[in-house]
């Protein structure tokens, strides 16, 4: 199977004459020392990954990091300075005007920290705009648009204007409207950020949802490291515009890549997101272990009842295969390892 | 400069703070340093002025600029009939505003006088609801029983031919401007002068090229109409959400689909704001283009100003006032309408049921006006043919007020005597003297030179070379002595508006129902075309110079006070706030922390209160306050004067551009940093 999104070697870089600073000695000066030499912004150095069909890719960075700028080079929303993107193996930087707006109006759509919706129309003239831009007759792209409207639970809501809506309401809006086009890609650029604590669980909640149902293939943009491990199937970690690392959840806060993605997930608490695998350790000769062994995928926190009540050790298999045991002396560290939150 | 050049990022706080302190300390420096050469330059000035001071002759009837101009008025009054110039260009121009003109006036006359005020009415439902309706009839009916009728409707042919060339023609250059960044580019100083431009200069280049009458009214009207209409389209143009553009585009918009499902919708309400503000300008012109034998409503006032009645002039003003206001009642109506609505609404958000109440009511309205508005534009449109047909005339009863505002007049002139005479007295002996006494008296070299030396202080080196260059110009016009006169009129004016409009200001600021209260005032204020103020001004100092000072205060006040109140307002709240709870008096919050912050507001507001107070200073040339204004009006009735006229005429734009640009650095003062 090849990857849905690929993305080799992409960079971009703001101010003038940026196309200087890549594969030059310049490209591997920081950020700060960049800009006082060229005045260039490096907003995205040197990324490469690959997202596969139906994935949740996460990318996670602070504000400046350049996530925003490479969620918007995906579609050339920003163009790149250089590097190649290819969409379902078709380069996105060779593409005309009209096969890139085919792509956009077909094959990728977006949902927008701001929302971006249009005032001045209803909110099903604004989910149906993608469809009437398509040139889409107007029956047809309201009973789509009325659909999509059902599937992020706003019924009834049709014929509201935005500004009479909740924030969390009007990002259901964005969504139904990204969705209306069926796309086989979603870009989320820090869709939820702007919303109340409460509806931003709630929006995650139906971002799952919605994925388990119509099984997109998403990127998703967030500042937020608790959305991006509820969220992301993989994460990529972006500072200053470099990717400091791509893994599953586990991956970061079990291995993390270097001290700045340590620091990141400190305060993770680990026995949510790891797995037995991180804690397990080999069995010693001749041990005798519980009859019910625990899958190694099972999260540390959902076999903290099986391992305390157990007397003996309990083992762990990958499938059918033993591949290590754990027990409360294994156990114990990984519930308090933690960044203690609230001071003593 | 480099931090604007690329897109903002998110430093590390230290940073940021660590260049802001390594900037400050050559900062301050860079004040003591300033402040020794502000008192260099002072005192090189009084030093020069004594030692140079000249007798302040009187400026010549016959300078060289003048004769010129003579000669290039024959010269076209000759060749207007053979120069491919005119045959092919400006004649042509002239004939199609002409018929414009004809055609607009064949409407509005073809409807008759019931017929006229029902489509007034029709249109104000349409556009702005019950209410507005009601007023717009009222108001037509009133120009029937001032006895104004034809007057009216004559003013109303010319404003509405100017306004739809207007927006014809200037919602598409605003549109591109916002688009395109080099067309911006070039017209913004070409918009820049023609906004400083005081109405009266337009006149004599336009009886030059069109002769007099309609069209040269419509196209000065135009002329001076069509910044207003392209700088608000633009900005509406350009304040669209990049974040809704992005995501249109994100969903495969087209560049046209963007521009008409996308920018034009949203910037609809800005738009229909600039034809309101195209339409208020438009119809203050027209009053004035009576100058050049326009006809309407100005006429009346013109007659009557030169015979001082100022009663006669009141039944006019009054009809003008309520043409602004009729017509600014619709046009906002129309911006603050938006799409209908249908009646299902329900906010789910407990948290917002305040607003929800209010957002009901409007709601319902938007409903109505969605569901009837087809059905009500036809019923109005079947009264307005049935009465335009039905053969009724404006033969109403007439009421004139001239009679009591004459006698309230004189009543004023006997009573009020003693304390108009003191004040005027004081103002004219204490201020304007002395000080027309000193520019009359400089030299013009050394007034150039003063000049580019302040205004590089104030606003950099390129603004004070233009302006600079301008007063060299005044210079070279031979219109030295007036033009300096009008400049300490105008000087004495904008310091009499500052010092009262920022004492208002700061009360309206500070008290709520002061603002309330004086809200509905400003407005009423704004409204007014510029002609009408020379009334009230003239009814209570008669004809003099002091005359030309009150009505240019009464003009420019408002929009000071505005400025004023807009810059201490705009004080964010937290640090306001963090004064306070530091313990600071109301006082001290004003001077330490709200004054110095607005200090941006109250610069710009010193910079459009000299161009407003310019162009009616010029305007009191009509009620004795003589130098230019005077000189423009005489070029108009006397055609040996013509030269001189039009010399004024010019000598008043590069006054404009030259208070303008000395005052321009005040546009960028941000503040303090």
């Amino acid at each position: 199977m090849t990857s849905t999104i690929t993305v080799e070697h992409l960079w971009k870089v703001f101010g003038p004459k940026p196309e200087r600073v890549v594969g030059t000695e310049l490209a591997d000066l920081p950020r700060a020392e960049l800009r006082a030499r060229t005045g260039c912004l490096a907003a995205v150095r040197d990324v490469s990954f690959a997202v596969e069909a139906g994935e949740v890719f996460v990318v996670m960075g602070l504000s400046g990091s350049g996530k925003s700028t490479l969620v918007r080079c995906l579609t050339r929303l920003i163009e790149p300075t250089s590097g190649e993107i290819s969409i379902d193996g078709e380069a996105v930087r060779a593409m005309n005007a009209r096969r890139l707006r085919d792509l956009r109006r077909h094959r990728v759509a977006m949902v927008f920290q701001h929302f971006g919706l249009l005032p001045h129309r209803s909110v099903l003239d604004n989910v149906a705009y993608g469809l009437e831009i398509q040139g889409l007759g107007r029956a047809e792209r309201h009973r789509r648009a009325g659909e999509m409207l059902t599937l992020v639970g706003l019924d009834g809501h049709e014929n509201q204007y935005p500004e009479q809506l909740s924030g969390g309401m009007q990002q259901r809006v964005g969504l139904a409207r990204a969705l209306a086009i069926d796309p086989a890609v979603l870009l989320f650029d820090e869709p939820f950020s702007a919303l109340d604590p409460l509806i931003r669980r709630d929006m995650q909640t139906e971002v799952r949802r919605l994925h388990a149902e119509v099984g997109k293939t998403l990127v998703f943009i967030t500042h937020d490291l608790a959305e991006a491990l509820t969220l992301g199937d993989r994460i990529a970690v972006l500072r200053d515009g470099d990717v400091v690392q791509i893994g599953t959840p586990e991956d970061l806060v079990g291995a993390p890549a270097d001290d700045y993605v340590a620091d990141f997930v400190r305060d993770v608490p680990r026995s949510d997101v790891l797995t037995l695998r991180w804690i397990m350790r080999d069995p010693l000769d001749g041990e005798t272990c519980e009859d019910q062994p625990l899958p190694a995928t099972t999260v540390i926190r959902d076999a903290v009842p099986r391992i305390l009540r157990a007397k003996l050790p309990v083992q762990v298999v990958d499938g059918d295969r033993p591949v290590g045991v754990v027990d409360a002396d294994r156990l114990l560290p990984a519930l308090i390892s933690h960044h203690r939150q609230v001071p003593a | 400069m480099t931090a604007t050049a690329t897109p903002p990022t998110i430093q590390p706080d230290g940073r940021v703070v660590a260049v802001a302190g390594e900037g400050a300390a050559p900062w301050r420096r860079g004040l003591t340093r300033r402040r020794v050469l502000w008192v260099v330059l002072i005192a090189a000035t009084v030093g020069a002025y004594l030692g140079f001071r000249t007798g302040g002759a009187a400026d010549s009837d016959d300078a060289a600029a003048f004769r010129f101009f003579t000669d290039v008025r024959n010269w076209v009054d000759e060749n207007r009939d053979t120069s491919p110039l005119f045959l092919y260009g400006f004649n042509y121009l002239r004939l199609g505003v002409r018929l414009l003109v004809d055609a607009v006036q064949a409407g509005l006359y073809g409807l008759g006088f019931a017929g006229l005020v029902a489509a007034a009415g029709a249109v104000a439902l349409v556009l702005a609801g019950w209410r507005t309706a009601l007023v717009a009839v009222g108001g037509f009916l009133a120009f029937g029983f001032l006895g104004l009728w034809a007057e009216s409707v004559d003013t109303l042919v010319l404003t509405t031919s100017a306004v739809l060339l207007a927006v014809v023609i200037g919602v598409p250059i605003g549109v591109l401007a916002a688009r395109v960044n080099w067309v911006s580019a070039i017209l913004r100083p070409v918009l820049d002068v023609m906004q400083i431009m005081p109405t009266f200069a337009y006149l004599a280049p336009m009886t030059l090229l069109f002769l007099i009458g309609e069209p040269a009214a419509v196209i000065a009207t135009l002329i001076y109409a069509v910044p207003a209409t392209i700088r608000i389209t633009e900005l509406g143009i350009r304040e669209v959400s990049p974040t809704t553009v992005e995501a249109a585009t994100a969903l495969g918009s087209t560049s046209r689909q963007l521009l008409t499902k996308v920018r034009l919708p949203m910037a609809r309400p800005t738009i229909v704001l600039a034809v309101n503000q195209t339409i208020m300008m438009a119809l203050s012109m027209v009053v004035i283009t009576a100058l050049i034998d326009a006809p309407g409503l100005g006429q009346n006032i013109i007659r009557a100003l030169e015979r001082v009645n100022v009663g006669a002039a009141f039944d006019a003003g009054l009809a003008i006032v309520i043409m602004a206001v009729v017509l600014d009642r619709i046009t906002t109506g129309a911006a603050r309408r938006r799409p209908a609505a249908p009646a299902r609404h329900q906010r789910p958000t407990a948290a917002n049921g305040v607003e929800r109440v209010g957002a009901g009511r409007r709601d319902r309205w938007r409903a109505a006006g969605g569901r009837n508005r087809w059905a009500v534009a036809a019923g109005t449109l079947v009264v307005v043919v049935v009465l335009a047909v039905l053969p009724i005339s404006e033969d109403l009863p007439h009421f004139s007020f001239a009679v009591p505002v004459n006698e309230l007049t004189g009543w004023i002139e006997l009573h009020w005597y003693d304390g108009t005479e003191w004040v005027k007295n004081v103002v004219s002996a204490g201020l304007l003297d002395p000080l027309e006494g000193v520019l009359t008296s400089t030299p013009w070299w050394l007034f150039v030179l003063v000049v580019a030396g302040f205004g590089t202080m104030a606003s950099g080196v390129r603004a004070a070379v233009i302006a600079a260059l301008a007063a060299a110009g005044i210079a070279g016009l031979g219109l030295w002595q007036h033009a300096m006169q009008t400049l300490a009129t105008v000087l004495v004016t904008i310091v009499l508006t500052m010092a009262v409009g920022i004492v208002l200001g700061v009360w309206s600021a500070r008290h709520d129902w002061f603002a309330a209260g004086l809200r509905p005032v400003l407005d009423a204020a704004q409204t007014m075309p510029s002609f009408v103020y020379l009334l009230p001004a003239l009814a209570l100092f008669g004809a003099s110079r002091f005359t030309a000072i009150v009505a240019g205060f009464v003009y420019a006040f408002p929009p000071v006070v505005r400025l004023v109140d807009r810059g201490l307002r705009d004080v964010p709240a937290a640090v306001v706030e963090a004064a306070v709870s530091a313990g600071s008096t109301p006082r001290q919050l004003l001077w330490k922390v709200q004054l110095p912050m607005a200090r941006g507001g109250l610069l710009l507001a010193a910079n459009q209160g000299i161009v407003m107070v310019l162009a009616m200073v010029v305007l009191g040339g009509l009620v004795g306050a003589g130098a230019l204004g005077y000189d423009v009006v005489a070029g108009f009735s006397q055609r040996e004067d013509f030269g001189k006229g039009l010399a004024a005429g010019f000598a008043i734009v590069l006054l404009g551009i030259l208070l303008d640009r000395l005052t321009q650095g005040f546009h960028h003062a941000k503040g303090p940093r």
